[in-house]
Parts: C-alpha cells; sequence; structure tokens
C-alpha cells in the first residue's frame, strides 16, 4: 500500500445522529483506509443506512466530526460530498426511471462538466468537443458493468437486477474516490450476487476506488471485504479484518448468532 | 371551404396564445412535478408591472428589461421562500402553496400598480391581412411567431444543455439528483425565472389582446384543457394541445354553435378535454407513469 495506513480516507469521530429524540446513531467511530473495501453490518435498524446518508450528507449529526481526505467537516453537505468524490447507491433504487440507461449514466457526469450553458447551447468554447468526451466517459463504464444491450432502454422497464447495475453504473461514472453502496446486492439471486461482487472487486481493484457498503449477505461481506464494522442498535459492536470479527464472541452474540 | 380554412387557420393561431400560457406550466410541472397555480398570477404582475412602466414613460426595452429582471428577482424570492422549506413535502402541499403564492402575488401587484386596467400598445396592427384569399390577424401572425421563436429558445437551452438533463433528474427523483451534485436549488431557480420570461411574453401578448386587468390571471384556466390534451410534461404537447384547443374551438362555434344557440367556444374546450382524460390520461405527449408490480 502506497499510503501509510495512519492516513485514512474516511474518519467518523464520535458520531451520533437522533430523530426526533429516538436515537438513531450514539457516539460511533471508525476509519476507512485509502482503497480498501469496508463492510457495514448488522441487523435491521442498527444504523447502517443512517450512516451512509451523513457520509453524504443527506442526514447532518447531532455530533461528531467527519474527516474526508484530511479534511475536517462537522457535517456533509450533498452537493459538496459530490464534488469531494463521494458517489452512491440507495437502498431502494434511485434512478431517474423515466430517463434512458445512458442518460442516468451521463447525469453522473454531472460535475465533470466544465462547459457554461451558454458555450453548451450555442456548442462553442469549452462545449465542443465536451459532449462526445462526456458520452464516451459514460459508454466506458456502460461496458464496463456489461449493461451496453440496453443502453437506450428507459430505466424503470427494466429489472431490478439490472437497475441496481445501472445505479452502480452511475456512481461510477463520476469517477468517484469513495464510493457508498447501500445493500448492492439485496433482492438478488446467487448468480447475480456473485457477478455483482466481482464488479465491486473489479471497480476496486482497477481503478483504487475505495468502497462502504452495506450488505446483509455474510457470505459475500466476508468474500470480499478487507475490514468490517459491525453495528448494533446504532452503536459499533465490532471493528477489524472479516476474519478476526468473525471470531469476536460479542459479534457472535449479536449478530451472526450464538452457537448452540 | 375556403370559409373553413379561414376558421381553422383563425383558430390555430389563436391556439398559440393558449399554448404560450401552458408552456410555463409545463417548465415547473416538468421540474417539480408541480401544477404551479401561480403562473396566472405571474402573467398577470408581468404584464402589469410592464405596462405601469410604460405608462411613466420608460423606454420600451428598458421596461421589458427591467420587468424580466423583477421576473427573475421574483423566482428567486419563491425558491427561498416557499419551494426549499418545502422540500420533499407531497405535491398537493406544494400545490396549495402555489394558489396561495398566486394571491399573494395578485395583491402585491394590486397594492404596487392599482386595479384598474390599462390598455397596452404594442405597436402591431391589428388589420386582417389577406393571405391566399384568407383573411388573417396580423397580430395572432405576429403572436404566433415570438411562440415559435421563444420555444426554439427553450429548445436550446433545455436539450442541449446539461441543464435539461438535470431538470429531468429533479423531476425523477430528488434525493439522487442530489448524490450526483446537481443543486436542486438552483435548478429550481432557473427553471422558475424561465418560467417568469415566458410569464412576462404571454402577458404582453394577452395584455395587448384583452387589455391589462386583474382577469387576465384567469387565462389560467384555459391553459388546463390545453395541458390536458397535450400532456403536462412536454413543451411540444403545450404546442399542440394549444393548437387542437384554439381549432376546435372555433370550428364547434361555426358549425356546431348554431344548433345549440352559440356560445359553445367558451366550455367546448373542456369537454374536448374530458374526452382525452377518459381515452388517453397522460395527454398526447405527456410521460406514461411506468409501473412494475
Amino acid at each position: 500500500m502506497s499510503h501509510p495506513p495512519s492516513s485514512p480516507l474516511l474518519e467518523l469521530q464520535n458520531i451520533s445522529l437522533s430523530f426526533k429524540g429516538v436515537k438513531a446513531i450514539t457516539d460511533l467511530s471508525f476509519a476507512v483506509a485509502p482503497g480498501e473495501i469496508c463492510a457495514l453490518i448488522g441487523p435491521n435498524g442498527a444504523g447502517k443506512s443512517s450512516l451512509l446518508n451523513i457520509i453524504n450528507g443527506v442526514y447532518r449529526p447531532q455530533s461528531g466530526l467527519i474527516r474526508f481526505d484530511r479534511v475536517e467537516q462537522r457535517s456533509m453537505r450533498p452537493h459538496a460530498a459530490a464534488e469531494l468524490g463521494i458517489a452512491r447507491t440507495f437502498q431502494n433504487i434511485a434512478l431517474f426511471k423515466g430517463m434512458s440507461v445512458l442518460d442516468n449514466v451521463l447525469t453522473g457526469r454531472n460535475l465533470k462538466r466544465r462547459s457554461s450553458w451558454i458555450e453548451q447551447a450555442l456548442r462553442v468554447g469549452r462545449a465542443a468537443g465536451e459532449d462526445d468526451r462526456q458520452r464516451a466517459a459514460a459508454e466506458r463504464v456502460i461496458e464496463f458493468l456489461r449493461i451496453q444491450p440496453w443502453r437506450d432502454a428507459i430505466v424503470g422497464r427494466l429489472p431490478y437486477g439490472l437497475q441496481k447495475r445501472v445505479e452502480l453504473a452511475r456512481a461510477l461514472a463520476a469517477e468517484p474516490r469513495l464510493l457508498l453502496l447501500d445493500e448492492p446486492m439485496a433482492g438478488m439471486n446467487a448468480e447475480e450476487k456473485a457477478e455483482m461482487s466481482r464488479f465491486i472487486v473489479e471497480v476496486n481493484r482497477e481503478y483504487g476506488t475505495t468502497v462502504v457498503l452495506i450488505e446483509h449477505d455474510i457470505g459475500v461481506v466476508m468474500g470480499i471485504s478487507d475490514h468490517v464494522v459491525v453495528l448494533d442498535y446504532g452503536r459499533k459492536i465490532g471493528d477489524g479484518p472479516p476474519g478476526e470479527v468473525r471470531r469476536d464472541p460479542e459479534v457472535i452474540a449479536a449478530y451472526l448468532g450464538t452457537r448452540h | 371551404m375556403e370559409f373553413f380554412f379561414e376558421v381553422l387557420i383563425g383558430g390555430l393561431l389563436a391556439g398559440v396564445m393558449y399554448s404560450l400560457v401552458a408552456i410555463g406550466f409545463v417548465l415547473i410541472y416538468k421540474a417539480s412535478g408541480v401544477f404551479n397555480f401561480a403562473q396566472g398570477a405571474m402573467v398577470l404582475f408581468a404584464a402589469l408591472t410592464f405596462v405601469s412602466l410604460l405608462e411613466r414613460g420608460v423606454p420600451f426595452w428598458l421596461a421589458f428589461l427591467i420587468t424580466l429582471t423583477t421576473m427573475v428577482a421574483l423566482a428567486l424570492l419563491i425558491e427561498r421562500a416557499v419551494l426549499r422549506p418545502l422540500v420533499n413535502l407531497s405535491p398537493i402541499t406544494l400545490f396549495m402553496a402555489t394558489l396561495g403564492l398566486s394571491y399573494m402575488i395578485e395583491g402585491f401587484a394590486q397594492a404596487l400598480w392599482g386595479a384598474q386596467v390599462h390598455g397596452l400598445e404594442l405597436g402591431i396592427s391589428d388589420e386582417p391581412l389577406e393571405v391566399g384569399g384568407m383573411l388573417l390577424s396580423q397580430f395572432d401572425l405576429f403572436a404566433a411567431g415570438t411562440a415559435a421563436a421563444l420555444v426554439a429558445l427553450l429548445a436550446l437551452l433545455f436539450n442541449k444543455t446539461r441543464i435539461g438533463l438535470s431538470l429531468r433528474a429533479v423531476a425523477d427523483d430528488p434525493l439522487a439528483a442530489l448524490a450526483v451534485g446537481i443543486r436542486l436549488q438552483r435548478i429550481w431557480a432557473v427553471v422558475w425565472a424561465v418560467a417568469g420570461f415566458v410569464g412576462l411574453v404571454a402577458g404582453l401578448l394577452w395584455g395587448a389582446r384583452l387589455g391589462v386587468q386583474f382577469s387576465l390571471s384567469l387565462v389560467v384556466l384555459k391553459a388546463l384543457p390545453v395541458l390536458i390534451i397535450g400532456g403536462f410534461t412536454s413543451i411540444g404537447g403545450a404546442i399542440a394541445g394549444g393548437l387542437i384547443v384554439g381549432a376546435a374551438e372555433k370550428l364547434a362555434e361555426v358549425y356546431l354553435g348554431p344548433f345549440v344557440g352559440g356560445g359553445i367556444e367558451n366550455w367546448f374546450p373542456y369537454v374536448l378535454a374530458m374526452l382525452f382524460l377518459l381515452v388517453r390520461p397522460a395527454g398526447l405527449f405527456g410521460e406514461r407513469a411506468i409501473e412494475r408490480v
């Protein structure tokens, strides 16, 4: 690894979040090293999605600090997060359903455009050629995730598994440094899960993209992640390499089930 | 036969005037899924501001510019004071907000400029023009030309720039739009500003035709059948819907009117809209909802 382990890409410190007095996350801290795949696991309602929402600025925690690339903040803003290079997918697919696959992926390139809208309208200045470059970049992602046959299809009409892949494509189109995946394999069969796992690992290896993902399938989690963080009732109860976490008695009791 | 075409073309040209109003609705509906009831008030406010400036001796183009600036400022204000706090609430909540907004804008316009009727002269003669043996209104031809220019401008803005894609994205899923780095607030502000500009153009033409008065805000009601027929999400649909409504009401008046004692021009478009709702609820060019069960 080129980075010393002492400088994480993302670090959360003493984060607490509550909704109208109901605590969702309590005094939570963890760090994600650059280039790793970090899995967040825990029972439903443990606060995993809330955590992702804090990282990309949808929620603002009541206390704690977020450090991304050594810049410290009390909270993120969705737009600022996108500009820093944080892309994400959602648990209940949030695609632009009325648009084609290609257009969806192109929206992921939104922040890569440098020309003004006047230049774009008249196709002069920086806009000339930019359209083609953005399109080419989108096509590369589409090819990478093997969704070319559906590139012109309206997203709302595609089956669930493919929609999940299109959502990943849109996130990848932004060339993110940190990729947040909220249950990327929910509702998939074993074959689709294996394929999706391969894509995630490939993105991680090929582009060095740091990944934070939420997943319930323990087999998948143990197979692809370098680092596992276990949550239960908004608290962290485990943090370490998958092999270690798997042996942690507290984790076993709370989540994996006690052996009888 | 010549008479038929004269009625038809006269109707089509009159329909363009409806389209102008309908386009303003389409823009905002596309960006936020909200039927902006305040569009009529915006039309009125723009026309009233313009004509009042003109009456105070401000030159035409300067008055146009000042009014345009006012409309953009109004749009920014609406975005900040009304839309931003209501983000993520249901469409009916936003609709009610625009209803309130409508009366606020009307009241404000009245407080600022008074309630009397103003005549507005755009310098286009309303002498009928003879084209191929048919008598056509010069004013209507001018209005049609203006609408065509406006649509071309909007097409350029929304199809060739990333604003167009962002606009559709925001309308489709605001949360996802935020996640890919689209500035929701900016898109809304742009759309409302453009809708204000469209309202200004519509206000000038309608004001010149009917006089600038408070009933101008009721053109909203005439835009409704246009939107139902054309579809709420398509600018092309708003044009087609306007043409259909314009032509249908004039033809109905001339050919069916005598049998029922006349005066059907006023309600015929609504009957047509009802029929469309039964047969094609999304309108001619509207996006049909995709549902997977």
